[in-house]
């Protein structure tokens, strides 16, 4: 910093300058409030987003800065919620970035009294062994009076309405429609 | 949803949110609006400053009641009186909108001499069979009939055996019923209407809701005030309405209502469906629902469907929009099955499971509980706090081989074995819980691409922000991986019954460095495409039935027409007009709101200028106006079916409900509703009172599941349980907690589970605010703190003082705030229709301090007898009700 | 830039506290506890050091004239209440270090980086808005999203807030527009409406609010002070007091003096 530059920072001289006579306003101003901006202005990214909590459906903005999300608002072109969120919607932020989120695939075996991680791939060709035997050993192709069922009930599931259409989709295709599992049930059936 | 299916032919609400702020008058009922959507209250509050009354109407006072002109406080469990009472009002008063109602609606057709009203029978219709407690609804055709008339609503209906007629016939004579528009002959629609009604007198509904007369009078008034040609009124409503064992019949009875006032298909009116999550339309319309396919197209069942002709022939309508039937399952068919889907095997429709009765969640956690399902995937849900007997639900994972959860955090279906009550308390010990439990983190929404269905049947797309954090993968991930390793395991099978999974289509393409199958791919598929050359078809009446088009949910063709992901649209909402078509895409065809015909008179004019909608252009020959015209774009008004015609040529140029075999809302429905044609007050399986209109207590075509792990009250009256008690969500929380329980801002806000007592029944139980309580019924005990209010009333039923408590139902044993979880006091019962338990009314107890023992009857607890002189009362009439069950649960 | 502030209009409150979450949110603030008051559905119960926005809720047995409420006498009153950005700031006026500064926007922003925890600020709240936290000693309290602002954003409280219940704006215009609010609830039949705080007129004691609402109520209902007055307020009366006091005090030992003399002289 120079000279002068060191003697115009002189709180007296900016008073007089800023006309702030009582010195309550700019010239009190530290350096960090001078720069201060918001921290959305460093994203990389705005992303178009819908607020995953209850069926209203309002817009979000996901803004994005190295793949980490900064910050999580309202959607003002969206013409249902016009930016406007509810507590849910508003605390999106701390839902998809915070410290409750399992991000390990668990594992209890029978009888175990805790849990251990195991790979993904390793949980999904067990998950995958499981379907086949309990599928092949509930399996029934006729009833008793000969009439076709092609199903199994030893199977079932449960959840879709907080997923996604195409995730919905695909669970009805595979368990129904390939696999013969008839009880794919949501509990909010109405 | 069939209440709204069954009475105008599609199953979702017929408006969307912004049109409410054109309402003259909103009815909120069963709805909790500003608390549970409010985003969406904006346009209630919108609608309240350019002076709208606002009504509200519920067992609580709560934040909705509080920004609301009227606020009637009513009995859980006694809506359909209520609305009853409202029927009966405007037929009396004749403030029915005349024109709609004869011209638009079926309360000119006249029925079969042999239909009996519950009026004839005590509080049944006819043809109730006793031997399986169900009914047929042959009595309750049009007369003339030949068969059933095919309801649009769920389809489902029709495929249980002795439900459906015959297809290619059934609707011969649609054009020909017989009709009196004067509406005088005593066997019309209109008359019958009127009959079953007419003891919902004022007096009644007092007698029954505990509403003052004058209130309910006000209320009625208003709404008669607020609807006709110039003004319209539009309902509100959400769960508080559906979860009852009569739960459907409740939405039927505001459709007679709405119907009646003439304020279906027109801006301001209608009726909004309040869902709660974010894609639970989409989750109806794509169904997970073990009794339907994409689209309403029904799961088959196996005494009715052995052959595609069969099936076919039971669900295709001869007239209205359902005459498309095969065009979409063949469609659909395609879609799975690809190439290995053709004419010669029926486009593989053998390789559909076959149902043989009720696969509901309910059914499935008692067979679950008696041993007999092995393994069981949760994905985005915890059946063990959301579900009704949460200690039922927790036993049936017990007895479960392998338990799958997919979900953000270790919800308590995650950790049933070793953080639930009864193993805390040493009653289970998880060295005995046989069940091997896989946990999969989920990507959460910010962290995957797809579409959501919002509660006005929009489909918004939400892109992807980041990459989901170490292992977590979205279910569209985990379901493809899976479904890739279990083609693999049966490709070198010859037996016949692994044909299906060898001949399901399932080669998305993949993007990204985790290699995640593309959502996008889905929705195309979705969206449907010409087989040959693989292009988008540009909507539903491009399929066909002959193998040249797949289809994965006919609803939703057009939602990728011209190759553009539509959902994906978002235009401004302030560049465009009021309605926003171009934001997002809506079914169908992108209607934003539906019936929208009935906006214009029979010669399409509009009803007014006030409330212009959707009109006929005679110069263009087309219909045209706000919204993508619900009609046959170019048929004009004046056509007119003739007696030979099938299919949509039915559809004459005043039938504003197309879906419709009759191309009218139907105010009494000859068919698709499991309990009645009519909306008929019933108690719920646990009241204060007997029914004061019949002696049929309940809905006799309930089902129950009688266990000694579900035990229930005394039909009503029982001393040991004498308070009603409702449940309900708050603000702060999302359903089960899994969503909001974690978080430190939504925790503060609402820390604790606590009852809400009136300050008499608080002095009347010795209980202090901020104190604690022990809530009790036959199922278990759960302890909460109590907050005394005078939001919560006793209220006056004649003679008898009721009181009434209310219980929010988000907490469980893990997360950041954990408590007792209140849907453990709620036993399995459901609604026929749907299967929906009943929580929004039952029975309970209430005592002062922290809970004791922490009972549960599915753990071995065996609640008190009545005290001596008590005895049980029936919920039926003699020889009526659910049949006795085989015994279960005998350990 | 113009003056900015928050028009918070009462009678639009749901009671959501989106507002309080969008302010967490957005400030990146700590929980307040988990402990259910039993006050209504209020259990964060007052601003504080982590609690920018704090919603307000009164069960009163007092029902709303434009309302039909069952049987009963009874409403449900709720309020989002914040900092007022006082035109005359107690908080301000005490900071010994500099820390809180008038911005360019004429709100009221108490500067982390400079606020030495010395907790003036606090005593000199007439609202008790400021608050220091705990853990670092320094006292916090709504910014009105000072960095916000600068890009012209909307603070994250009034663009969450669903109802539009808070409104923010160039202050002039917030005042003419809760003018016309008051005016429009009068012809509906809710005579209470009223402003409080919107100007000097209306709260001399404050000079008037930045951030101003519209009650129907007393505001000690609100738990708002009826006649707020910021301590250095009477700074100017103090002093001239004290110099009429020293003035005095002169001249009764000037008289002493001069009638001693003359006693003496006698």
């Amino acid at each position: 910093m120079g000279l002068f530059a060191l003697f115009s920072r002189w709180p007296l001289l900016r008073q007089l300058r800023n006309k702030d006579s009582t010195a309550l306003g700019e010239t009190a101003m530290s350096a960090r409030s001078e720069k201060l901006a918001p921290r959305t202005v460093q994203a990389d990214k705005v992303v178009r987003s819908i607020c995953p909590y209850c069926a209203v459906g309002c817009g979000q903005k996901v803004y994005v800065k190295d793949g980490r999300i900064l910050d999580i608002e309202g959607d003002e072109d969206s013409p249902i919620s016009r930016g406007r969120l509810c507590p849910k919607g508003a605390a999106s932020f701390q839902l998809v970035t915070g410290t409750h989120r399992v991000t390990d695939v668990l594992y209890r075996r029978p009888r175990a009294m805790q849990w251990e991680r195991i790979p993904l791939h390793k949980a999904l060709d067990m998950i995958a062994e499981r379907v086949k035997q309990a599928r092949d050993s509930t399996w029934e192709s006729h009833d008793d009076k000969g009439r076709t069922l092609n199903r199994t009930l030893g199977i079932a599931h449960l959840g879709g309405a907080t997923l996604d259409n195409e995730e919905n989709y695909l669970i009805k295709k595979l368990f129904t429609g390939g696999l013969g599992i008839v009880q794919v049930e949501n509990q909010a059936r109405i | 949803m069939p209440g709204l299916g069954i009475s105008f032919g599609r199953g979702g609400a017929t408006t969307f949110q912004q049109d409410l702020a054109n309402a003259d008058c909103i009815v909120i009922m069963g709805s909790n609006m500003a608390e549970c959507h409010p985003v969406g209250f904006q346009w209630v509050m919108e609608a309240r400053e350019r002076g709208a009354t606002l009504i509200h109407v519920d067992p609580r006072f709560t934040r909705t009641s509080a920004m609301a002109d009227t606020y009637v406080p009513l009995r859980a469990g006694s809506d359909i009186a209520f609305l009853g009472g409202l029927i009966h009002y405007l037929l009396e008063n004749e403030r029915y909108f005349h024109d709609y109602v004869v011209h638009y609606t079926n309360a000119p057709a006249i029925l079969r001499e042999d239909f009996q009203d519950t009026e004839d029978l005590d509080g049944l219709f006819s043809g109730y069979d006793p031997e399986t407690g169900k009914y047929g609804p042959h009595t309750w055709q049009y007369e003339g009939m030949d068969g059933v008339v095919p309801a649009a609503g769920h389809k489902e209906v029709f495929s249980e055996p002795g439900a459906g007629g015959h297809g290619k016939v059934r609707g011969k004579h649609i054009t020909e019923v017989p009709r009196d528009k004067t509406l005088q002959h005593p066997r019309c629609v209109f008359q019958v209407l009127k009959r079953h009604y007419a003891r919902y007198t004022p007096d009644v509904v007092s007698r029954i809701c505990g509403v003052p007369k004058e209130l309910f009078l006000k209320v009625a008034k208003t709404l008669c005030d607020n609807s006709g040609r110039e003004r319209t009124s539009a309902f509100c409503y959400a769960v508080g309405w559906t979860q009852h064992s009569v739960g459907v019949q409740y939405i039927r009875a505001a459709a007679i209502v709405q119907l009646l006032l003439g304020n279906i298909g027109r801006p301001g009116g209608g009726i909004m469906a309040l869902r709660g999550h974010a894609s639970i339309q989409g989750s109806s319309d794509i169904p997970t629902l073990y009794n339907l396919l994409p689209g309403y197209i029904p799961m088959p069942h196996a005494p009715d469907a052995q052959r595609l002709a069969q099936y076919i022939h039971n669900n295709e309508s001869a007239s209205g929009w359902w005459s498309q039937f095969p065009k979409y399952i063949v469609s659909l068919l395609k879609a799975y099955y690809g190439d290995a889907a053709t004419k010669k095997n029926e486009w593989g429709f053998h390789w559909i499971p076959k149902l043989t009765g009720d696969h509901s969640h309910m059914s499935t956690v008692a067979n679950m509980a008696d041993g007999q399902v092995k393994g069981y995937f949760v994905m985005g849900e915890n059946p063990v706090v959301g579900s009704m007997n949460g200690a039922l639900q927790r036993k049936g994972l017990q007895k479960l081989e392998w338990l799958v959860v997919s979900d953000l955090t270790l919800t308590e279906t995650a950790e049933f074995w070793r953080s639930a009550p009864e193993v805390l308390r040493g009653d289970v010990r998880p060295q005995d819980i046989q069940t091997e439990v896989f946990f999969i983190p989920a990507a959460a929404h910010t962290e995957k691409e797809g579409t959501f269905t919002n509660t006005q049947r929009l489909l918004q797309w939400h892109h992807k922000a980041v990459e989901a954090p170490g292992e977590a993968r979205s279910d569209l991930s985990f379901l493809y991986e899976l479904g890739r390793r279990l083609k693999k395991l049966y490709a070198d099978s010859r037996e016949e019954k692994d044909r299906a999974i060898q001949a399901l289509t399932w080669d998305y393409p993949t993007k990204g460095p985790r290699e995640e199958p593309e959502a996008e791919a889905v929705l195309r598929e979705i969206n449907g495409c010409t087989v040959a050359d693989g292009k988008p078809v540009s909507g539903f009446t491009e399929l066909k039935d002959d193998g040249s088009t797949a289809c994965g949910c006919w609803l939703y063709s057009g939602c990728y027409a011209d190759g553009v992901n539509q959902p994906a649209r978002r235009k401004p909402g302030r560049e465009q007009t009021w309605v926003a078509s171009e934001w997002g895409w809506a079914w169908p065809a992108n209607r934003r709101l539906l019936y929208n015909r009935a906006s214009a008179d029979l010669e399409g004019r509009p009803w007014s200028e006030r409330k212009k909608y959707v009109w006929w252009d005679a110069q263009r020959g087309r219909w045209t106006g706000e919204d993508v015209p619900d009609f046959i774009a170019d048929r004009p008004p004046s056509y007119r079916a003739d007696k030979g015609d099938r299919g949509l040529d039915v559809i004459s140029g005043d039938d504003p409900f197309l879906m419709q075999a009759d191309g009218k809302g139907w105010l009494f429905a000859p068919s698709g509703m499991m309990d009645g044609p009519l909306p008929t007050h019933y108690e719920p399986l646990e009241s204060p009172v007997p029914n004061f209109l019949y002696g049929q207590q309940c809905n006799p075509a309930r089902h129950e599941w009688r266990r000694k792990d579900n035990p229930m009250h005394r039909a009503w009256g029982d001393p040991r349980y004498p308070y009603v008690v409702t449940t309900y969500r708050l603000t702060e929380h999302h359903t089960a907690g899994g969503m909001s329980r974690w978080l430190s801002w939504l925790s503060e806000l609402q820390p604790e589970l606590f009852v809400e007592v009136s300050p008499e029944l608080a002095e009347e139980a010795e209980l202090e605010n901020g104190g604690w309580c022990t809530v009790y019924t036959a199922r278990g005990e759960i302890e909460c703190r109590v907050l005394v209010t005078e939001r919560m009333r006793p209220l006056r039923l004649g003679g008898r003082r009721v009181h009434q408590v209310g219980l929010p139902y988000h907490w469980g044993y893990t997360g950041r705030v954990h408590g007792d979880s209140t849907n453990d006091l709620i036993g399995f019962t459901a609604d026929p229709n749907v299967s929906i338990q009943e929580s929004k009314a039952f029975t309970c107890n209430l005592l002062p301090g922290r809970r004791s023992h922490d009972r549960r009857a599915a753990f071995g607890w065996e609640p008190w007898p009545l005290p001596p002189g008590v005895v049980e009362v029936p919920r039926d009439l003699e020889g009526v009700g659910p049949p006795e069950q085989p015994p279960q649960d005998k350990e | 830039m113009g003056q900015k502030g928050f028009f918070t209009d009462t009678t639009l409150c749901i009671g959501c506290k989106a507002c309080e979450v969008a302010c967490k949110q957005w400030n990146q603030l700590p929980d307040d506890g988990f402990q259910l008051t039993g006050m209504s559905y209020d259990n964060t119960g007052h601003l504080g050091s982590s609690t920018w926005r704090h919603v307000a809720f009164v069960e009163r047995p007092v029902p709303l004239p434009t309302q039909t409420v069952g049987l009963l006498d009874f409403s449900w009153l709720m309020a989002s209440d914040v900092c007022k950005h006082c035109q005359r700031a107690g908080c301000l006026e005490a900071c010994p270090t500099g820390a809180i500064i008038r911005t360019e926007f004429d709100t009221v922003y108490v500067q982390p980086d400079v606020c030495n925890g010395c907790g003036y600020c606090v005593a000199a709240c007439p609202f008790g808005v400021v608050d220091r936290r705990e853990d670092d000693g320094r006292a916090w309290k709504c910014t009105l999203c000072y960095d916000r602002l600068g890009e012209d954003m909307t603070p994250a409280c009034a663009k969450a807030c669903p109802t539009a219940s808070i409104q923010f704006g160039d202050v002039d215009e917030l005042r003419e527009r809760a003018q016309r609010r008051v005016e429009q609830l009068h012809e509906k039949g809710l005579e209470q409406a009223y402003l409080y705080g919107a100007d000097a007129e209306n709260q001399p004691g404050t000079g008037g609010l930045n951030a101003f609402f519209l009650l129907v109520d007393k505001p000690e209902v609100y738990n708002l002070p009826p006649d707020p007055v910021v301590p250095t307020m009477k700074g100017r009366e103090a002093w001239v007091s004290a110099g009429w006091g020293a003035l005095g005090m002169a001249v009764v030992a000037l008289g002493a003096v001069l009638l001693g003399r003359e006693v003496v002289r006698g």
